[in-house]
């Protein structure tokens, strides 16, 4: 009997296993975020591998480097991996290695799915990599894979983009599970869920999208399969089927997953800013009241995307306001934001540099969003380039500034070392500048009539579209310093304390840096208050 | 953005311009608010943050007023909306269909047709010849409309989802196979207005643009007859003796214009997916299966059929084109194809 006791008592300090198999077999959820992390951040330099393609195409007018077929190879998957390779999997990485040390708990509620979730997302994108050496070429059929562009008239490789679709699909199911499941139960005693740090909280709100949404992008791509190999009509016209239908199902998952991969971005901006104003975040409560508007409005806007499908009126006019109404809460929590720099005391460290960023180039990013939601006036919008820098301002300045803001944040936290300041800064103003000058002026070009995935255009294009690809080299070469920064600090860096930050409030803070393999075996006692961060 | 030449473009340009200056002022403030912050607020010796966290008023004030400013945006754009969105029939009425990657247009008051193809030259393209003003954004046959009349299109595809776009009309409207969308124009000035496919529709999608010509009334009922003399003419040429080396030349021409793009130049195509013409089996010595991949299009592959797009001679010429160049002719039985036989394809088919 006391051996038993004994053996259970080891096993609460063991610490990481040696070699390949602690992370092949690991169910830490420091170790899975650090694996999500790291695997995002390799999978940013294929997918921005593929923009510097593209942007290498349309530096001049005229075919330049590859063919067409090609360009939309690299058009596909450019936003394929961006949005599933990259900025999902980076956020399920921060939820991780955060949700578990912010609500005070020993590990994720689901370790072993936690692994599993992970492990599968490699094999989803070897998968979709590989049809690049396959037979008739990677998918060509843009990352919205509009059918019948991406059944009957797809490459022979469509059937291997579909089953990586299907995986990525479980990953991402199985991950917000895990979230909720974790948020909802393993939360310290005394945190209400009104006490949640806003990460958290819109990680759950996030979850919940997530598995809202992911089945239907899973029917949708089975209903391409049987289209393609099992003589169903869903969407061939020929048949009976329908077109629309297609864009209907896609939109309905596409739109709530346009939030998926931004409502983190609110929970981690809010964080830091909350940290470096040295005052806490203001309307916290409005802050999570926005969060679940914007994420059930997302259910009831998804045709905004097609305002030039031939919808019948009421139709549109249905889906303008809807999306109109978004612009509230998102002004709300930009509001908000500003209100907590109100008669703070700022200083400007790496993390709030990228966060007061990602405020004034999301804010960009929304307004031209509520222009393009006018739906008169999206007639002339629609596909062209105004919309690629509209979803690229929320999407890069947006979601992307927002992980590596909380890499700068968070990384002496995880790793016990400080970064390099001077380097930080000099990478957050050298992505600032190099994002700004290729973003936006795709703002004038598409006003100008250059529609989008076009490998070649028209003469009046030309100067603008220079100017954006030299931002885009820029930009994709700032990011190797950003490469370099981190490594900097895991190799050479100086120590951090527990505390890191002067401003900073939360249950991590309380820990050391790094933290101990396992932490908070037992829970910390919030009946007194605090908590939130 | 185009102002348009006509009045609902205008009147969307118009609202673009409203709202345009309404979000450059919201977000000149925001981002002017931002700067305020920055400076003013920066960490000092002695000061201390204040610790306010909420402000319910200020809150519900700021909700309130944004839903003010959306409600005045919305009134307009739904204003501009009900007008644009009007399908009463046109004085005439031209059905557009997209194919991969050309425009076909039908007349369907004078029953006339033709296709609209990309004249941009391959050289050019490839930076072999110089870029005129117009690259990518000029066509073999525009599309021609008069002014002062209500055009209505009507609106569909034959095999993928492509969008029609003209920005000075305003018109952009989705062509699906399967669907008849509507949108319709009314031209006040005679010119020329371009535009392109704006939804991915496969390799060539940057290579369909759009042209309409606007012109008078009568310079428009010569255009149309014009087409009608042709059409008939056509059915004369089909049942006359042809040369080899006419055909040929026909042939040749049909070719440089609608299947290089494939099948390339010196006939070799981009094996696997556009297989070479140059040393084919079929088109050495399969004349009747060679009929009938034109004729038909192949199944599941981007050859389609160009029964339609072509006239009998145009393919009986480009046929015989084929089986003679690149040295076909020498490898395979020679045979040519008259305009005779393919009008014989169409009629037993029937």
């Amino acid at each position: 009997m006391s051996a038993v006791i004994e053996g259970h008592h080891d096993d609460h300090h063991h610490g990481p296993a040696k070699g390949i198999t602690r992370w092949l077999y690991t169910t830490n959820h420091k170790d899975i975020g650090s694996l999500y992390l790291w695997f995002s951040f390799i999978m940013l330099f294929i997918g921005g591998a593929m923009a510097m393609v593209i942007r290498a195409e349309l530096f001049e007018p005229g075919s330049q480097i590859v063919s067409p077929e090609f360009y939309n190879q690299m058009v596909t998957n450019h936003g394929l991996i961006m949005v599933f390779g990259v900025i999902m999997p980076a956020f399920v990485g921060l939820a991780n290695w955060l949700i578990p040390m912010q609500i005070g708990a020993p590990d994720m509620a689901l370790p072993r799915l936690n692994n599993l979730s992970f492990w599968i997302l490699p094999a989803a994108f070897g998968v979709l990599l590989a049809t690049f050496f396959m037979e008739g070429g990677a998918p060509n059929f843009g990352w919205t894979f509009y059918a019948p562009l991406s059944t009957e008239y797809a490459p022979p490789t469509v059937t291997y983009f579909i089953f990586a679709v299907h995986i990525m699909g479980a990953s991402s199911i199985m991950g917000s599970i895990n979230v909720i499941t974790t948020i909802l139960n393993m939360r310290a005693p005394g945190m209400t869920l009104m006490k949640m740090p806003l990460f958290v909280w819109s990680w759950l709100i996030t979850a919940y999208l997530l598995i809202a949404v992911m089945p239907v992008l899973a029917g949708a791509v089975t209903m391409m399969l049987m289209d393609i190999h099992f003589g169903t009509s869903f969407f061939k016209a020929g048949g009976g089927g329908d077109p629309v239908l297609f864009q209907h199902i896609f939109w309905f998952f596409g739109h709530p997953e346009v939030y998926i991969m931004i409502l983190p971005a609110f929970g981690i901006v809010s964080h830091i800013i909350e940290t470096f104003s040295r005052k806490p975040i203001f309307g916290y409560d409005s802050m999570v009241y926005a969060i679940a508007s914007i994420a059930l409005l997302s259910f009831v806007v998804w045709a905004h995307h097609m305002f030039t499908v031939g919808m019948p009126i009421a139709g549109e006019l249905f889906f303008m306001y809807s999306t109109m109404l978004i612009a509230i809460p998102t002004g709300v929590k930009v509001f908000n934001w500003l209100s907590t720099m109100f008669k703070g005391s700022l200083t400007f460290e790496t993390p709030m540099l990228f966060a007061i960023a990602f405020v004034a180039l999301f804010t960009i990013g929304g307004l031209s969003g509520l222009m393009l939601a006018i739906a008169p006036a999206d007639f002339q919008y629609h596909d062209t380039y105004f919309v690629v820098a509209h979803f690229h301002y929320v999407l890069v300045p947006g979601a992307l500034f927002s992980i590596i803001a909380a890499v700068y944040y968070w990384l002496p936290k995880w790793t016990g070392y400080m970064y390099d300041e001077f380097m930080g800064k000099t990478h957050f103003w050298l992505s600032f500048v190099s994002v700004n000058l290729t973003f936006f002026p795709m703002h004038f070009v598409g006003l100008a009539g250059m529609p989008r995935r076009i490998p070649d255009y028209a003469m009046q294009f030309a100067d603008y579209n220079m100017i954006v690809s030299v931002g885009a080299f820029l930009f994709g070469l700032s990011q190797l310093l950003f490469l370099y920064v981190v490594l900097k600090a895991i190799i050479y860096g100086k120590k951090a304390t527990g505390q890191v930050w002067e401003g900073a409030k939360g249950l991590e803070w309380t820990l050391d840096s790094p933290p101990a393999y396992h932490t908070f075996e037992t829970p910390p006692n919030l009946e007194a208050g605090e908590a939130k961060g | 953005m185009t102002p348009g030449v006509n009045a609902i473009a205008q009147e969307i340009f118009g609202l673009h311009m409203t709202i345009f200056w309404i979000c450059v002022v919201i977000g000149a403030l925001v981002l002017g608010f931002m700067v305020f912050l920055i400076i003013k607020y920066r960490k000092k010796e002695g000061v201390d943050p204040a610790d306010f966290d909420d402000n319910p008023k200020l809150e519900l004030t700021w909700t309130i007023l944004f839903a003010v400013i959306l409600v005045g945006m919305a009134i307009p754009a739904t204003t501009t909306m009900i007008k644009a969105y009007d399908d009463e029939e046109g004085d005439i009425n031209i059905l557009i269909t997209g194919h991969q990657w050309k425009w076909q247009y039908e007349y369907m008051e004078d029953e006339v047709s033709f296709f609209s193809n990309l004249l941009t030259s391959l050289d050019a393209r490839n930076n072999i010849a110089p870029k005129t003003e117009n690259y990518l954004l000029e066509v073999d046959e525009p599309l021609v409309i008069p002014v002062n009349k209500r055009v209505r299109f009507l609106i569909t595809a034959n095999d993928v989802i492509h969008s029609w776009w003209v920005p000075d009309f305003a018109v952009k409207q989705d062509a699906i196979p399967g669907f008849i969308n509507t949108a319709w124009t009314y031209v006040d000035e005679p010119g020329v207005y371009r535009g392109q496919c704006t939804e991915l529709c496969g390799v060539y999608h940057g290579y369909m643009p759009i042209v309409v010509k606007a012109v008078s009334d009568s310079e428009y009922k010569d255009f149309i007859q014009g087409k009608r003399d042709l059409k008939a003419q056509q059915a004369l040429l089909t049942e006359k003796l042809w040369e080899t080396d006419e055909l040929f030349a026909i042939g040749e021409e049909v070719y440089l214009k609608n299947c290089v793009a494939c099948h390339q130049v010196n006939g070799a195509g981009i094996p696997p997916v556009f297989p070479a013409l140059a040393g084919s089996e079929i088109v050495m010595n399969d004349k009747g299966r060679q009929v009938e991949i034109l004729m038909e299009g192949v199944q599941g592959a981007a050859m389609q059929s160009y029964a339609e797009q072509l006239t009998e001679v145009e393919i009986a010429a480009v046929i015989t084109y084929t089986r003679k160049a690149w040295g076909n002719d020498a490898g395979g039985d020679g045979e040519i194809v008259v305009p005779k036989e393919i009008l014989d394809y169409k009629n037993n088919k029937l």
